[in-house]
């Protein structure tokens, strides 16, 4: 299943949502942990034939596959992990990004991340591959920008 | 007589009270919780004994060794020379000249496969290894292999994550050249039997390496009883400071070996045109070493035999005894490597929850595991599996540290299901 629609809210009204849920579970990091869990459990299953070598993210430690779709000025990602917590934690980067416009993508700030303390929940090596990941998405607006001129 | 000696260091006091406020490290909480340390595979904590040792030093005799003629370079090259010769009784090696200090396992495994491998492997050769092993004991040999046009062998596991003897023996032929064998697996705990596996490999006139990176907190070792060319091990995994280890050689055999790494410390004479190199062991010692470090790694030693083997031995097994009886309750988890004779090791697997989830999930109840390939991807390629989650038990935990793990568990397994 892709998700086609383009956003309703801009990045920051999305991030700002994301941290005021994120208050609810106070800083309990086990939680989070399972918060975060439940969220990649909600993520739509990302097409078997789009698991390739190709779609990995390098610096991630468990595998991500993260594919994206241009839709005029508008990118659309889809992602896919094989375990839970990198799951959850990509759902919330589609949330904010997908679906938004490609200049939008390539200026964003996303401030939620340190915000709700992310790399006290999930430690140094996730938040490694958080920033491939964001690194990544990034990139493909780039090169998504760059082929419409 | 050695009955003798057995019944006197079962004797000695086991003092796990004593042994935890040793370790300060163990006095933390984490997320709310008191720390329960069970990634001890990966590297030991370190009691007061070790780290005052480094402290004192530092601060009342750091010096570079052997060449001082003042005051502090003669106590720092006594106490540096110490740990060799604790070093040396430790795995019961003949000489201390025999014992030579590395950076650890793995950089004593290159330095065989770079001195003895370059030397003395040839085109057509084999090195046997098997299929437990530690990336940094398969990698040397694979590059050495590679350079010198000699075959890798390795001797597969059988499901319980003991070794096919049957199979090790028919890869033993005459071309076999050398063996590299882990003592205990660092994945799965799997104790190999070294002293037969030396012995056939000696048949054949091959050279034999231990890795005792994961032996050396656990069991009793006795470099002359399992009559091995050489073995290898950490500090940092039997309580001594990281960034030392050792390696030991038979001096036969070190002697005929030309230096690896070359410089200062090594040499004997030294013009332009023509250099002659030290004695054994200082021939492989080039550079100032990591003598703080050194020195810490005598008091770890003392503190081992302190306690006494047979009684952490004992100690261990129970803890382990209780972490598989535990364990094997829980119709979810699925334990890697159930061979007879283990270390205090559970490696494991739980029905559709990936290792790395377990793990973190673990971690924020304040228990340490660790999760992954545990750096021996091959072997997890022979189960079939991408990794486990693993919990290594050590002298200072107890089986109540266990217990809670288990529960914690339970707890996630019903809570994610």
């Amino acid at each position: 299943m892709e998700i086609k629609d383009r956003a309703t809210k801009d990045i920051e009204t999305i991030q700002q949502e994301i941290i005021d849920e994120f208050e609810v579970l106070a800083g309990d990091r086990e939680s989070t942990i399972f918060y975060i869990m439940e969220l990649g459990q909600k993520l739509p299953e990302l097409n078997e034939d789009h698991k390739i070598e190709q779609n990995i993210i390098k610096g991630c430690q468990s595998k991500v596959w993260l594919t994206a779709d241009p839709d005029k000025e508008y990118l659309h990602f889809s992602a896919d992990s094989n375990t839970e917590i990198t799951k959850g934690l990509i759902s919330l980067l589609i949330r904010v990004l997908s679906g938004q416009k490609m200049d939008d993508i390539l200026n964003a700030d996303l401030h939620f991340i340190e915000d709700i303390g992310m790399g006290r929940i999930i430690g140094s090596q996730r938040s490694n591959g958080l920033v491939a990941m964001i690194k990544q998405m990034k990139l493909y607006a780039l090169a998504f920008k760059s082929k419409q001129k | 007589m050695q009955q003798f000696a057995e019944n006197i260091e079962t004797e000695k006091k086991f003092d796990i009270a004593k042994i935890r406020h040793d370790f300060p490290v163990l006095h933390q909480e984490i997320n709310g919780r008191p720390l329960i340390y069970f990634d001890n595979a990966a590297t030991t904590q370190k009691p007061v004994q070790v780290i005052n040792a480094i402290d004192e030093y530092y601060k009342g005799y750091n010096a570079n060794i052997h060449r001082g003629v003042h005051a502090l370079a003669d106590k720092a090259t006594n106490a540096f020379e110490a740990s060799r010769t604790a070093a040396q009784s430790f795995i019961k090696a003949p000489e201390a000249e025999e014992m030579i200090f590395t950076y650890g396992t793995t950089d004593s495994i290159n330095l065989v496969a770079q001195s003895y491998g370059r030397a003395f492997i040839d085109q057509g050769d084999e090195i046997i290894i098997s299929a437990l092993e530690h990336h940094s004991n398969i990698v040397p040999w694979q590059m050495i292999c590679q350079e010198k046009g000699a075959k890798l062998k390795v001797i597969p596991v059988l499901k319980d994550g003991s070794l096919d003897m049957v199979a090790f023996k028919n890869l033993l032929s005459d071309k076999t050249k050398l063996v590299s064998i882990v003592h205990i697996s660092n994945a799965l705990g799997t104790i190999n039997p070294v002293e037969e596996i030396t012995k056939l490999a000696h048949d054949y006139g091959a050279v034999v390496m231990i890795d005792g990176a994961q032996a050396s907190s656990h069991i009793e070792i006795d470099v002359q009883k399992i009559n091995c060319d050489f073995y290898a091990l950490s500090a940092h995994k039997v309580f001594g400071p990281t960034g030392m280890g050792i390696l030991y050689g038979k001096r036969n055999i070190l002697e005929k070996m030309p230096p690896y790494r070359v410089g200062g410390e090594m040499i004997n004479e030294v013009t332009f045109e023509k250099t002659t190199y030290n004695d054994i062991p200082y021939k492989f010692e080039a550079g100032t070493p990591n003598i703080a470090d050194v020195i810490g790694f005598k008091f770890a030693l003392d503190y081992v035999n302190e306690i006494g083997k047979g009684n952490i031995q004992k100690h261990e097994n129970e803890l382990l005894n209780a972490a598989t009886a535990l364990m094997e309750t829980i119709p979810e988890v699925r334990l890697v490597g159930t061979a007879d004779n283990k270390a205090s090791v559970v490696s494991f697997v739980v029905d559709g929850m990936h290792h790395f989830d377990v793990g973190m999930m673990l971690d924020a109840k304040g228990v340490a595991v660790r999760t992954g390939h545990h750096c021996t991807q091959p072997l997890m390629n022979e189960f079939g599996i991408e990794g486990t989650v693993r919990a290594s038990f050590s002298i200072y935990n107890t089986v109540a540290e266990i217990e809670f793990m288990v529960e914690a568990l339970k707890e996630i397994i019903a809570k994610w299901k």
